[in-house]
Order: C-alpha cells, then sequence, then structure tokens
C-alpha cells in the first residue's frame, strides 16, 4: 500500500494555504531497467482536494510530473480546526487518501 | 541516443493514430479512454499546444501577460523543476502546464473551482532545455504565456 | 604514470573551474538562478515522507524480539532521539565501538529486535520501487536534530584513535586516478560544471557541508544518508566500494562531523 501523504493546511491572511507531498515513483514508461527491460508506466493521474465536502482542487497529471509530488494552492471560506481531505488515484488503480486539520 | 529517437518516433505514428481517431470521432476525449474518471488520455498523448488546447475542448487559444510562469530560469536537474503559475484572468476556470520538449507535452491540468485562487505551484520532468507554457481557461476561452527554462546536467558530487 | 593521471585530473578540475568562473556577469546570473531553483525546491522536501515513515518503524514491533526501537540509546541515553545526532559519532560501551548514526541503528536492531547483524545490514540503501527501514530511520533520526549546533566529543581514546584513522583516510591517496578526498575537498573554490565543491579543511565549508547530509537527491529521487555519501565519493574516486557501516566508513565520519562541530544542523536536505 502506498505510504501515507504529507499535508499541511494553515491560514495565510483569509485564505488556506495547502501543501502536500505524495510518495509516488511516478515512473513515466520510457525508462529501461538494468536488464534493458521497459519498466511500466506508473504514475498518478488524478488528484482531489475537498474541504467541508466540496472540491477546492481537481488535477489530472500526466508521468511528467515529476517523482514524490509535491503540490501547494490556496482556497477561501476554511477556518482552523476544520479539515481539508486529498485524494489521489493511479494508472494501476490505487488510491490514497489522507487529511489534515487547518492550522 | 539513435534507439531513444527512434523510440520517440514510434510514439509519435502511435500518436498521429490516435490523434485521428480523436479526430474521427471515434474515441470522445476524457470519456472512454479514460482510466479514471476524470483522465482526459487524448490531452496527454498531445505533442503541440493546439492540439492539446483541442483536447481539452477548445479551438485555439491567445497569448496573455495575464499568465505568470513563477520559476527558476536555469534548472539544476531536470528531474524535478519547480513552477508556479498564476492566472489574473477573471473567470479563470483551469490552469495547465505543458513543456514542448518532453516526450508528451502535457505535464498537468488543474480545475480551479470558484473561491480557490488561480495558482498552483507544481514540479515537472524536463528531459531538456525547453520552451515551457502555462495554458489557461478562463470563461469558456483559453489563454496562454510561454517562458524558457535552461536544464543543466548535474555534476558528480554534492 | 601516477605524475600523468594528477596532471590530468588537475587540469580537468581547472578547466572545470575557468569554465565555471571564467565568464563574468553572465555566470554570475547563472549561478544566481541555480541558487533560485535550489530555494524553490526547499519548500516541500520530499524528505519528510521519509521522515514520517521513519517515526512509525522506529516504533514498530519488529525482529525475533517483536520489540520497538524506542529503547534505543543513539548516545544521549535510552529513548532520546532529540539532538543525538550531533553528538555522533561516539564510543558506546555496550559494543566497546565507536559508532555514526547507521553502525548504532544496527546494533539497536541486533540488541533490541534481535535481528543478526547481517540482516540489520542487509538492505542499507533504498532505490527504484524498493523502500527500506534504513534510510527511513535516518531521516526521521536526523530530522530531529535540525536546528541544533553539532558537539560530536572525540574525547574518548577510542573516538581519538577514530578520528586520527579519519584524517589519515581523508589524505590517503590511491586508486586508478591516485585521487585522495582532500584531491576535491581540500581546496578552496574547487567546482565541477555548477557545482561548488566544500573544502572540507576549512571549518565553514566544513560545517557547510556535513550539516546538509543526509538529503533528498532529486537526480534520484531518494534520500540519502551520511554513509551513502561516502560510499559515492569512494565510488567517484575509483575506491575499492565502502563496505556499510565499515570501521573506515566510521572514522571518515567521526574525522568530518567533528571538524562541523559548532555548525548549525540543517537536514535532512535536498540537494539537485
Amino acid at each position: 500500500m502506498a505510504d501515507p501523504m504529507k499535508i499541511r493546511a494553515a491560514m495565510s491572511g483569509d485564505k488556506v494555504e495547502v501543501k502536500i507531498l505524495m510518495s509516488h515513483e511516478m515512473e513515466t514508461g520510457q525508462r529501461k531497467d538494468a536488464k534493458g527491460a521497459a519498466i511500466p508506466a506508473h504514475f498518478i493521474q488524478t488528484v482531489s482536494a475537498t474541504h467541508n465536502g466540496k472540491v477546492v482542487l481537481a488535477a489530472e497529471w500526466g508521468p511528467a510530473v515529476s517523482k514524490n509530488p509535491f503540490l501547494s494552492f490556496k482556497f477561501t471560506g476554511g477556518k482552523p480546526g476544520e479539515k481539508v481531505s486529498v485524494t489521489w488515484v493511479d494508472n494501476k488503480g490505487d488510491k490514497r487518501t489522507d487529511e489534515a486539520t487547518i492550522s | 541516443m539513435n534507439s531513444r529517437r527512434r523510440q520517440v518516433l514510434q510514439g509519435t505514428g502511435g500518436m498521429a493514430v490516435m490523434g485521428l481517431a480523436v479526430a474521427a470521432g471515434l474515441f470522445k476525449p476524457g470519456s472512454a479512454w479514460a482510466q479514471g474518471a476524470a483522465w482526459n488520455k487524448a490531452a496527454f498523448d498531445t505533442r503541440n499546444m493546439n492540439d492539446t488546447v483541442k483536447a481539452l475542448g477548445g479551438a485555439g487559444a491567445t497569448e496573455s501577460k495575464d499568465i505568470v510562469i513563477n520559476s527558476p530560469d536555469i534548472a539544476e536537474n531536470g528531474a524535478v523543476v519547480p513552477f508556479t503559475i498564476s492566472s489574473k484572468l477573471p473567470k479563470t476556470q483551469q490552469i495547465a502546464l505543458l513543456v514542448e520538449k518532453n516526450p508528451n507535452m502535457l505535464v498537468a491540468n488543474f480545475s480551479i473551482p470558484d473561491g480557490t485562487e488561480a495558482g498552483v505551484t507544481t514540479r515537472a520532468k524536463m528531459g531538456q532545455t525547453s520552451n515551457v507554457v502555462a495554458l489557461v481557461k478562463a470563461d469558456g476561452k483559453f489563454y496562454y504565456t510561454t517562458k524558457e527554462v535552461k536544464v543543466t546536467l548535474g555534476g558528480c558530487g554534492g | 604514470m601516477r605524475k600523468t593521471w594528477e596532471k590530468a585530473a588537475r587540469a580537468a578540475l581547472a578547466a572545470a573551474a575557468l569554465a565555471a568562473t571564467g565568464v563574468g556577469a553572465q555566470q554570475k546570473s547563472a549561478i544566481e538562478e541555480i541558487e533560485r531553483y535550489r530555494a524553490a525546491l526547499g519548500d516541500g522536501n520530499p524528505a519528510e515522507l521519509w521522515e514520517a515513515r521513519g517515526d512509525a518503524i522506529w516504533k514498530e514491533k519488529r525482529g525475533p524480539k517483536n520489540a520497538s526501537l524506542e529503547q534505543c540509546d543513539l548516545g544521549l541515553g535510552p529513548g532520546i532521539v532529540r539532538g543525538a545526532y550531533t553528538v555522533l559519532p561516539k564510543y558506546f560501551a555496550d559494543t566497546n565501538k565507536v559508532e555514526d548514526l547507521e553502525s548504532r541503528l544496527v546494533s539497536c536492531m541486533v540488541m533490541l529486535q534481535g535481528f543478526t547483524p547481517e540482516q540489520a545490514k542487509k538492505d542499507p540503501y533504498g532505490g527504484p520501487g524498493k523502500k527500506v527501514a534504513m534510510d527511513a530511520l535516518v531521516a526521521f533520526v536526523t530530522s530531529e536534530s535540525r536546528g541544533l549546533p553539532m558537539k560530536v566529543a572525540g574525547t574518548h581514546p577510542k573516538e581519538v584513535e577514530a578520528y586520527d584513522l579519519g584524517r589519515q583516510i581523508f589524505f590517503h591517496r590511491g586508486g586508478p586516478y591516485d585521487f585522495s578526498c582532500a584531491t576535491c575537498h581540500g581546496v578552496n573554490n574547487q567546482r565541477i560544471r555548477l557545482q561548488d565543491l566544500p573544502n572540507l579543511l576549512n571549518p565553514r565549508d566544513a560545517k557547510k557541508a556535513y550539516t546538509s547530509w543526509p538529503a533528498y537527491r532529486v537526480s534520484q529521487g531518494e534520500v540519502r544518508s551520511f554513509q551513502w555519501r561516502l560510499l559515492d565519493c569512494f565510488r567517484q574516486q575509483r575506491f575499492p566500494e565502502l563496505e556499510f557501516t565499515s570501521p573506515a566508513s566510521i572514522a571518515l565520519t567521526m574525522f568530518l562531523a567533528k571538524n562541523s562541530n559548532g555548525g548549525t544542523f540543517d537536514a535532512p536536505a535536498i540537494k539537485r
């Protein structure tokens, strides 16, 4: 199973700044292993962040997003103590959901 | 070097077929081919900006000074190149990052709901020095800006 | 033969230094941009993923004795992690050896968890698709020393012995290039392409270099420990492979760690 994400959500003025690190190989499918065999593509395809049940960011990614991806954005309407939840799904159907409390 | 080039060329052939298939209406971008509910395979297979815009449902894109790409001009390592893209265009709905010389151009496409700031920070792989494109959909229309980012090779040590 | 290699190596280094410094303003702005690149990566270091995993492994009951590492004495007493990395390497009476962090973790895995030394040392470094406990534990323990000054004692006779041996290794020339560590890291303002090479004999550089390892290497997508850093230096010198947690690796670490005393520990870092 995939490792947990590292999510930070903190007030920045009247906005919530969200910073997310995800543990993922983000393998492009274009590389070869030591024996010359192609390494199959394995990458996160969709990411969504929600707050109080509302989507605050949705993303589609290709294999050119860097390994162990980092993502940061800001949204309005959040308060300290509330939760931000993030879900990713990769091309093999693996998924992971984690949440953080706004500080 | 040669084998890589051959791979890329092969890739292009496949992509052209895919493009034709999409153009012919055989596959609707973002539906039948998507593995996840909302992964637009056709868009991630494109090799130039016009095709990307089309795969995202637009007709063409206009250059705009209201989009800003914030990144270093030189990346020490192409495996991780940091980008912040922000848009001052009213009603910004989507922000996409494209790298012209990558095997496939589209890196990421972000949907910006109401209440979310029109700016995202993420990191992309770059195979070599290239123009980078920030493509923004605002009020139903597409706009873009470009910037060159140089990629150096790392030395040994560190 | 020796002389030829040395000449060639010095010429290559000199050429690299010239290429990097001789072009004036344009080059200066390039270096500023590289600094911008490094700064941009600092916010959101994937090493945090290793730290979190290491924290969990530290508390996890593992091995034949089904015990956690929570009672491991890293140098400040059993169970004390905060600040421990700043006093390592250190002499430990229970093993009668000078140990660095990695070798001490191996000892704790053996003593507390009942692993054999072979089992504990089996997978020292992660790689593509391969996550190992060691580099996660290293990331976790070192992160608990961030912001604290280095204060390696180096006073016990065995510590003095290790330091002296480490210094000898630092200056020892060998291999097909007739290199020593000092060839690249004993001179000011040396550079390979855009990488500045710290002069580890200069206290300022010595502090800056030692306190920035372990690090997340973006080119490899892995957190690399100080043992790995030395292993790779040995590889680049074309020396025989440096054995994980060998006395030589610990001695060299002792030399470099003690020379960084007073520097503020600031790792796991992120590097190209």
